[in-house]
């Protein structure tokens, strides 16, 4: 892992550290060369580990007074608001804490795809990130079912009824997930169980991420492979400590807005009304954040096929490595594929939006269109793209960007292009 | 570049243009009134709050339970801060049951400051039974439980109205131009002068309403004062420390080029 040998200066440290290597470690992870011209968008790893760690601390304490039985959960958590110490802000951070995790991760992902950091060698770190992503969801809608409110209760049977969209066996899977007839207190329990799982689960995978992308370094604005250690890197400490801190303070400051003064405006209100299994709620939605995938799965009209479109909206994105056809990484120099991420940009607003709402008439329709641009998207213009889409020239490196050439696979087409402009 | 912002933009005009005009056919606006538990500093009217618990424990707490209240949350800190000895004096005004005892009878005693309010009904059914089959929804936390809260329960307490024209109306069913569907099972609940408040304030139809709604606003957020003044505190303090650290880093990062 480390580039050069590390030998502790003191003699404990040494012993210890022959044993258990936990100073070099350290010193691996201080030392870490990091591409010197990274951007703000590049500080969200750092703000997401913060929020896990947040979750994960607040869930700890909610867990010690909350009570997982269908017939106390809903008043356990108003004793949580009313009577714990300070019970009402753990509570609002951990709920809102959730669509903060939620943000921090979409500006993640689309940081991502815009600088192509899931391109080689980068598509284990990739493949990681969509199974903690997968994991987030899990763990989120879980979460939501705990306070056994309206929303909880009928989210977790719209949500559960799925499984039954599978052929032959999908009824007795749901009754397996139900634990029973239908969500009641058994279903309760073991969500409860598996929400404090989870987030293990995505540490430990967080830990992996992290490993993976120690491997080949971090991609960069440019997405040019660059010399490590060299002119064009800073040692992780303190240069990225610092801007990370920045950043974490700037996204802190929103999320106190949301704690302290809006802390209810992502919830729904049907969700402060008992859950009740004889009333169901005018219009059932899931969490701002699920609503792209919601709209996927109404957007077809066949059950099961819903649920296979929008199980496979997100298991697209784990061959995104192998179906964006470009050798070049960032959008920067890909003047087409630029145009096209921001209109999938809009696009995934757009299913959020019409997720939102009750999916008829108009609502439908731009579901639909909207839902066959998506995997149209992945499917055919990334690969297309790769192929057709004339790159512009790439810097040598990164502490060079305005010297025209190329050194890697894209230096034919830039060729062209530096004809052309010369012309 | 910039026609595809544009395109962008209009595609988000449009959609707020479409979502606004759908919700204006649903229901009208609510009735404007200024609450002062919003904002930064957002407090609530003590006054208002002690008539608001008067109109509740006259008016409502006849249908509606708010069970997640306890009577000493009546003297707490950030409520109508009634005095202990006031709290104490409403707690003893009712009666619950306790037991069993040492003979293994149950029995009723005045109620004390740890117990919960005292419910109208026994159970659901007998809710139900007693109001043509609508159930008074509890009222700890109606005003998060509703699109709109406080500014919907105000409108709602003074929306009601005769039903327009081609409206039939069952035998216990209200018109209301704020409630879900116009119709309501509960009857007009305040009328001028329904009350007599104890401090003297003329008890109108709007202010009820709004001492009630103000009341209903910390029961569903008790820690609401707590909130803002921490949340000011911390907001405060992340800014200076913000500040801080940016100087920091444009020191640390002028070492190399290029700079943040």
């Amino acid at each position: 892992m480390s580039d050069h040998e590390y030998t502790p200066s003191s003699k404990f440290g040494k012993w210890f550290n022959d044993r258990l290597p936990l100073l070099t470690l350290a010193n691996h992870l201080t030392d870490y060369p990091t591409p010197k011209n990274l951007n703000y968008w590049w500080t969200f790893g750092g703000i997401l580990t913060f929020c896990l760690i947040t979750q994960i601390v607040t869930g700890l304490v909610l867990a010690m007074h909350y009570i997982a039985h269908a017939d106390m959960a809903f008043s356990s958590v108003e004793h949580i608001m009313r009577d714990v110490n300070y019970g009402w802000l753990l509570r609002y951070v951990h709920a809102n804490g959730a669509s903060m995790f939620f943000l921090a991760v979409y500006i993640h992902i689309f940081r991502s795809l815009f600088y192509g950091s899931y391109k080689s060698p980068r598509e284990i770190i990739w493949i990681l990130g969509i199974i903690i992503y997968l994991l987030m969801m899990a763990a989120a809608f879980m979460g939501y079912v705990l306070p056994w409110g309206q929303m909880s209760f009928w989210g977790a049977t719209v949500i559960t009824n799925l499984f039954s969209a599978i052929p032959l066996v999908g009824e007795s899977i749901t009754t397996w997930l139900w634990g029973g007839y239908s969500v009641d207190n058994p279903t309760l329990t073991r969500f409860f169980t598996l929400h404090y799982l989870i987030p293990f689960l995505i540490l430990g995978l967080v830990v992996l991420h992290i490993w993976a992308l120690h491997v080949p370094g971090n991609n960069n604005p440019v997405g040019i492979d660059i010399k490590k250690p060299s002119k064009d890197t800073v040692p992780f400490h303190p240069y990225i400590v610092i801007k990370d801190a920045f950043a974490l303070l700037m996204f802190c400051i929103v999320f106190a807005l949301f704690v302290f003064y809006q802390p209810n405006i992502l919830g729904h209100a049907d969700n402060y009304i008992e859950a009740d299994p004889l009333v169901t709620p005018a219009h059932i939605v899931p969490e701002w954040y699920l609503l792209p995938f919601y709209a996927i799965l109404r957007s077809v009209p066949d059950k099961l096929m819903g649920v296979v479109a929008m199980l496979s909206a997100i298991l697209i994105l784990a061959a995104l490595p192998w179906l964006d056809t470009s050798k070049v990484r960032s959008a920067v120099f890909r003047p087409l594929f630029r145009q096209f991420y921001w209109i999938l940009v809009a696009d995934v607003l757009i299913l959020g939006y019409v997720g939102a709402m009750p999916a008829e008439g108009l609502y439908l329709l731009i579901a639909r269109v909207a839902t066959a641009y998506y995997f149209a998207h992945f499917l055919i213009i990334l690969p297309v793209l790769g192929w057709k889409e004339k790159t512009t020239p790439l810097p040598l490196s990164i502490t060079e960007p305005v010297l025209g050439g190329s050194p890697n696979l894209a230096a034919a087409r830039s060729d062209e292009k530096i004809e052309k402009t010369i012309k | 570049m910039r026609k595809l912002k544009n395109i962008f933009f209009v595609l988000i005009f449009s959609v707020i243009v479409l979502n606004s005009s759908n919700s204006a056919e649903k229901s009208p606006p609510f009735l404007e009134t200024k609450w002062t538990f919003k904002g930064l500093f957002g407090k609530f009217d003590r006054a208002s709050l002690q008539r608001g618990y008067q109109v509740y424990t006259e008016v409502c707490a006849s249908c509606h339970s708010m069970k997640y209240l306890t009577y000493r949350n009546l003297a707490e800190k950030g409520g109508p801060e009634f005095s202990e000895a006031e709290a104490k004096a409403i707690a003893a005004s009712f009666e619950v049951t306790d037991g069993p005892d040492s003979t293994g009878e149950m029995f009723v005693r005045p109620a004390k400051l740890s117990d919960k309010f005292v419910m109208p009904y026994a159970n659901e059914q007998e809710a139900k039974a007693a109001n043509g089959g609508a159930y008074p929804p509890d009222m700890s936390v109606l005003v998060k439980a509703r699109k709109g809260g406080a500014d919907y329960i105000y409108s709602l307490l003074l929306g009601y109205s005769e039903p327009p024209e081609g409206v039939e109306l069952d035998d216990g069913v209200y018109y209301n131009k704020y409630m879900y569907g116009n119709k309501i099972k509960m009857p007009a609940p305040l009328s001028d002068d329904l009350i007599e408040y104890t401090d003297g304030t003329k008890a109108t139809a709007e202010q009820m309403s709004k001492d009630v709604t103000n009341f209903l606003m910390w029961s569903a957020e008790p820690h609401l004062e707590q909130r803002h003044k921490t949340g000011f505190r911390v907001i405060a303090y992340l800014i200076i420390l913000t500040v801080l650290v940016y100087f920091t880093m444009k020191k640390i990062w002028s070492r190399v080029e290029p700079k943040v």
